[in-house]
């Protein structure tokens, strides 16, 4: 490897690192700029042009903390049936042999491909109308209840572990929830983040279905309400850039420190395994 | 826990087949044809009954839909729906605009699908070799994966505004109008976006998928003379196929989703409809219309041509493994 290929590798790299954070950076700028400063000047702090009204002026529009809650409480469900019954599946999946498992498997890999486009009118239909669940949490919860690349990565993990060590605790005579909790489960602890880390992001992130189930603002998550922010209320404020960038700060920054803070688990190798089955 | 009692567990790792020597009571025999650890299903009931619900039948739904006359009801109401045939398809396919969204969705593939390939695994590929600064690389190549299009969304339409950052640094050279409200570059900058913005997960793939192209060939492709260009494209491009393959999959399924971009950032669509997605007119039809049966029409023949993309980008780049 010469020293020129070196170089430009560290150079693309560098360009590349730049590329995806200069937005991130500017995110924050923007947010904090009295009157919105385009030029490329305003790419960098100016103590005189430098404020945190914009952080109110949004909260006043919507209500930050309210569409923080409602995005914790769509994240976590999703989070607690993911990890309940995912972890289940992913078990039983790849420890125990019964049958219809190779069916199960394969069904959790055909929904990876099945466009929710499709499922959205009926979806729509049969949970808004039918079930009368629009503007409810259970209802923005319910489609994503179970995160099946969870159900693949947990079965992934499992599948690694030694058969031999859950057939003699099971002579032993050990039940086989207690076999799940006391056995496989602390061995596959770093599955555990990767999945709460891929789930989190998922509900946090989302848009089209919470914006289709919830009209009531008051139960709306801070992605959705933001959006209503951005199309419509956003034009008759006074610095509607400054406002929506404060906002986008606000729903970025949790994810991103969730993510930051467990980035080394969510490693290639990992996802990559989940992800190809 | 009763379940796993009642069943004796087969001594050792014999095969689950042979019946146990000694004479099985019947219920026993019974279990067994489920398998050796019936719990298993029971472990797996709530997935299954969650796919059921939440996939299988709406699946079915919605091609129901897509054939009848269908229209928003109260909850409960009992009325006619009855069989259209093809009715639902005409209607949609009778809509310029729905053919125009088709059209869109078919620049944003172009564009987006092979720039995801090519970026993501020239990307991966120098992250596999770096050895300085990797978590750091590695970090802000995942953030724009990891955050909500919402909150980026905001940033794109403050850079690429009118008297945007984009267009400063650009002076003269920035088309007029600006990018997003241009009906020849609305669509182009929703698919750079959307590169952009979901490129870290396919590093992210390709990274995995590097670990398991073997050293040796490397090393035997530079005995042979090959340098760094030679032994990319001859080690590296066949090794990491399948990734490939799995990356145009993915990348096809989520660009044909697309709707939170076009709704944000170009308004709705805009500029008339430059740059609606088949989603987006779905969502306007059927629940802002109320023709939910067209809309699943066009649900439908979107499917059905992703699902055609699909076979044919597996068959000309999964090869025959």
């Amino acid at each position: 490897m010469s020293k020129f290929q070196a170089r430009l590798r560290a150079g693309v790299l560098a360009l590349g690192a730049l590329a995806f954070l200069f937005p991130f950076y500017y995110m924050v700028i923007g947010s904090l700029q009295a009157s919105p400063d385009p030029t490329v000047s305003g790419a960098f702090p100016n103590p005189a042009n430098l404020t945190i009204q914009n952080y109110i002026a949004i909260n006043e529009r919507i209500s930050l903390l309210t569409g923080l809650v409602n995005s914790g409480i769509f994240t976590a469900g999703v989070l607690i049936g993911t990890l309940t019954f995912a972890l289940l599946a992913g078990y039983s999946l790849a420890q125990l042999q019964w049958r219809g498992r190779g069916t199960v498997f394969a069904l959790a890999l055909l929904v990876q491909v099945v466009p929710f486009q499709l499922l959205m009118i009926p979806l729509y239909v049969l949970i808004a109308r039918d079930y009368g669940l629009g503007d409810t949490h259970l209802g923005m919860i319910l489609p994503f209840a179970i995160n099946s690349t969870a159900v693949i990565i947990f079965r992934q993990y499992f599948l690694q572990l030694p058969k031999e060590l859950f057939e003699a605790a099971r002579i032993d005579g050990a039940g086989e929830l207690a076999l799940l909790w006391r056995i496989a489960l602390p061995l596959v602890r770093p599955a555990f983040i990767t999945v709460v880390l891929l789930t989190f992001i998922g509900p946090w992130n989302e848009f089209l279905w919470p914006f289709l189930i919830t009209k009531d603002a008051a139960l709306q998550p801070l992605a959705v309400s933001l959006a209503n922010y951005i199309t419509t209320v956003a034009a008759s404020a006074s610095n509607p850039f400054g406002a929506t960038l404060a906002g986008a700060v606000v729903l970025a920054a949790p994810v991103v420190t969730l993510f930051i803070l467990t980035q080394r688990y969510f490693i290639s190798t990992d996802i990559g395994s989940g992800v190809k089955g | 826990m009763s379940v796993t009692n009642a069943v004796p567990t087969p001594t050792g790792s014999a095969p689950p087949s042979p019946p146990p020597a000694s004479a099985p009571r019947r219920g026993t025999k019974k279990l067994q044809r489920l398998g050796r650890n019936p719990i298993g299903i029971v472990f797996s009931a709530p997935y299954l009954a969650f796919v059921m619900l939440v996939f299988a039948y709406p699946l079915a739904y919605s091609i129901w839909i897509a054939f009848h006359d269908f229209f928003f009801t109260a909850p409960g109401v009992q009325v006619e729906r009855p069989f259209v045939g093809l009715e639902n398809f005409i209607t949609a396919f009778s809509d310029p605009a729905v053919i125009r969204s088709f059209g869109n969705i078919g620049i944003f593939l172009l564009i987006n699908v092979p720039l995801t390939v090519v970026l993501s695994l020239l990307l991966a590929t120098a992250l596999n070799k770096v050895t300085r600064a990797r978590t750091f690389l590695r970090v802000s190549y995942y953030v724009p994966y990891v955050t909500a299009s919402v909150a980026v969304v905001a940033v794109w339409i403050f850079l690429f505004n009118g008297n945007g950052l984009v267009n400063q640094v650009l002076g003269p050279l920035a088309p007029d109008p600006s990018w997003l409200i241009n009906s020849t570059w609305a669509m182009p900058t929703i698919a750079f976006f959307v590169t952009w913005k979901q490129l870290g997960f396919y590093i992210l793939l390709y990274l995995a998928a590097l670990q398991g192209v073997p050293k040796e060939l490397y090393e035997s492709a530079s005995t042979d003379g090959a340098g760094a260009v030679r032994s990319f494209f001859s080690v590296t491009v066949p090794g990491v196929r399948p990734a490939t393959v799995l990356v145009l999959l993915v990348s096809t399924v989520t660009g044909a989703n697309l709707f939170t971009e076009p709704y944000l950032l170009t308004n709705g669509g805009g500029p008339n409809g430059a740059s609606a997605s088949p989603v987006f007119l779905m969502y306007q039809l059927g629940l802002q219309q109320g023709q939910p049966d067209v809309a699943s029409a066009i649900g439908v023949v979107l499917v059905v041509l992703v699902l055609g993309i699909a076979l044919l980008q597996n068959r000309f780049a999964g090869g025959r493994d």
